[in-house]
């Protein structure tokens, strides 16, 4: 059997479909290269390979993911399975049924497999917040992945997987997968329903793919999108073929270059690529305008009041009365929350719920929070008004390169402004994808950079055609390359 | 430090959690700096901006009141740290 885990989603069912290998064999080939890789990447927490090779056994090859395995951040639930987003407090955890996204995937024929590292409640950018285990960059393994789906972008780039779910609130799904060389997709705000997505921020999360194509995420998100009762801000919208406008070329699409996303503390090696990439899209027909994105430096501010006010809010479901981790011998019930969240969280996810509840108390509120939802409203009327302007915007998708692991575990506002290309994309609401735009040498190393593509509010189509136009052009170096061959 | 007015035990205690010295000590340092950081948001005039809630302006979303099953007891209870008789055991409330 030839190795089947470098194919794409049309690749592999194109194979199923012909008859030469099955379901079965791709989910045992994902096996063996995960046995493999993973024991240096530590990109999954856990794996049901009996139940995935069962589901395989099943599978209706003549849907849309007929057969395909998907890996699943430990955000998500998948009745049966561990979901701990990497916290301690959840350890043992097993979900009692699917999110949505999962019983959608499951629709349309893939096959949930294994359970992706992540920060901490997805609170993070690096993975280092796990609880259980680092994961690593698989260009460089004395770097992080990025986060917080560090799992899920590490795993698709060392072919452990073909595509994944993660979630993205500020960034979690584009900026691991710019650093870890594969295209990753957030959803506009409402396009993908929630449910049974262990909440985060309530306001921004989204669930999103993550694969080695523009167009495996459109055929993830044709599965995973729509409308749910279960959630009540996923919107109603006729139905939708996101790989509609793939194939097409940039002849005439406007661009906008905002110039705030051009920083002086970027790394330069970052700047130059991504310079260079819109040069390409030039190129390739699109016409560059220059676009202003005034309160740009004013997100990542307004993003860690509002996601740190409704994380806590959300947290406080983790009190050890109905599951998790509950603290033994408590004296009281103070001293039973207490200590069984002193022990259940890790440090981040500390830090997030103290500054949640102190710019949502009495005599803060306006001051913090309130202020915030206001510059919020500013940060989404520069989109608007960019987008009467452009088609779609493109800029970076993160200042960085993957940097080494334990280089700002410190410095929790370092790490935060990491966030800065991103976090407004998830206050307006908009979607954005990440695509490999080329590598920046790094001793005997090569790190890949990514470029960032976003779009209006659910105009998902479109930008998933433009990101194929230049991924087809510009990120062949990367997506083609295995980083441990 | 940026806001004095931030006493991290008195938050953590707020929000149920209890913190060593040492992590109280770090995290009064480190969300001071955050603070001051988000500081720069009172430089702006937001006198007649709305403020923005939710990425989409969608109210009064309403289902059909039909009876459905809901998750079975088995399955409500199976995470649960101590139950008991169909129930979940929780550290007693009252004296």
């Amino acid at each position: 059997m030839a190795d089947l885990t470098a194919l794409s989603i049309s690749e592999l069912q194109a194979g199923f479909r012909k008859g030469d290998f099955t379901p079965v064999d791709a989910v045992k080939g994902l096996e063996a290269r995960i046995a493999a890789a993973d024991p240096q990447i530590g990109a999954y927490l856990s794996r049901d390979l009996e139940s995935a090779l069962a589901a395989a056994a099943k599978a209706d090859t003549s849907l849309p993911l007929g057969g395909v395995p998907i890996g699943i951040k430990d955000a998500i639930n998948v009745l049966g399975e561990p979901c701990t987003c990497a916290s301690k407090i959840l350890a043992g955890f097993k979900s009692p049924y699917d999110a949505t996204a999962i019983s959608k995937l499951r629709a349309a024929g893939a096959i949930p497999f294994g359970r992706l590292n992540m920060d901490e409640f997805a609170m993070g950018s690096s993975t280092e917040n796990s609880a259980f285990q680092k994961t690593r960059n698989p260009w460089d393994t004395s770097r992080i992945p990025g986060g917080s789906s560090g799992g899920s972008a590490a795993s698709v780039a060392a072919r452990e997987a073909f595509a994944t779910l993660g979630s993205d609130t500020g960034g979690s799904i584009r900026q691991p997968a710019s650093l870890c060389g594969v295209v990753g997709l957030k959803p506009s705000y409402g396009r993908v329903s929630r449910y049974g997505l262990v909440a985060f921020a309530s306001s921004l999360d989204q669930i999103g793919p993550i694969a080695r194509s523009t167009r495996d995420c459109a055929l993830v998100l044709n599965a995973i999108a729509g409308r749910d009762p279960r959630d009540s801000t996923s919107l109603d919208l006729p139905p939708e073929d996101f790989t509609s406008q793939l194939g097409r070329d940039l002849k005439g699409a406007r661009l906008g270059v905002p110039r705030e996303y051009f920083v002086d503390g970027m790394d330069k090696r970052v700047r130059e690529r991504v310079e260079a990439a819109i040069k390409l899209c030039e190129g390739l027909g699109a016409e560059i305008v220059d676009v202003s994105l005034p309160h740009t430096e004013y997100a990542v501010g307004v993003y860690y009041i509002i996601a740190t006010a409704e994380a806590s809010a959300n947290l406080a479901r983790f009190d050890g009365v109905r599951y998790g981790h509950r603290a033994k011998n408590p004296r009281d019930l103070l001293d039973h929350y207490m200590r069984t969240r002193e022990e259940g969280f890790g440090s981040e996810v500390k830090r997030r719920i103290i500054l949640g509840t102190y710019v949502l108390s009495s005599g803060y509120y306006d001051a913090y929070y309130l202020r915030a939802q206001k510059v919020r409203t500013l940060v989404r009327r520069d989109f608007t008004e960019a987008f009467e302007k452009v088609d779609a915007i493109v800029c970076p998708t993160s200042p960085d390169l993957a940097f080494k692991i334990g280089e700002r575990v410190d410095d929790p506002l370092r790490m935060y402004l990491a966030d800065i290309f991103t976090i407004a994309t998830n206050l307006a609401g908009i979607c954005g994808i990440s695509v490999p735009c080329g590598f920046v040498e790094e001793g005997d190393k090569r790190l890949p950079v990514g470029l960032q593509f976003l779009g209006k509010a659910l105009d998902e189509s479109r930008l998933l055609g433009i990101a194929d136009a230049f991924e087809k052009a510009g990120a062949g170096e990367v997506l083609g390359t295995d980083p441990l061959a | 430090m940026g806001s004095p007015n931030l006493d991290v035990r008195d938050v953590a205690r707020l929000a149920r959690i209890e913190l060593t010295g040492e992590e109280a000590a770090t995290f009064q340092s480190q969300l001071g700096r955050v603070l001051e950081y988000v500081e720069q948001l009172k430089s702006l005039d937001v006198s007649g901006v709305e403020p923005t809630a939710h990425a989409n302006p969608v109210f009064n979303v309403f289902r059909a009141d039909e009876p459905k099953p809901g998750l079975p007891r088995e399955l409500a209870l199976s995470n649960a740290p101590h139950s008991a008789n169909n129930l979940v055991v929780v550290t007693k409330v009252i004296e």
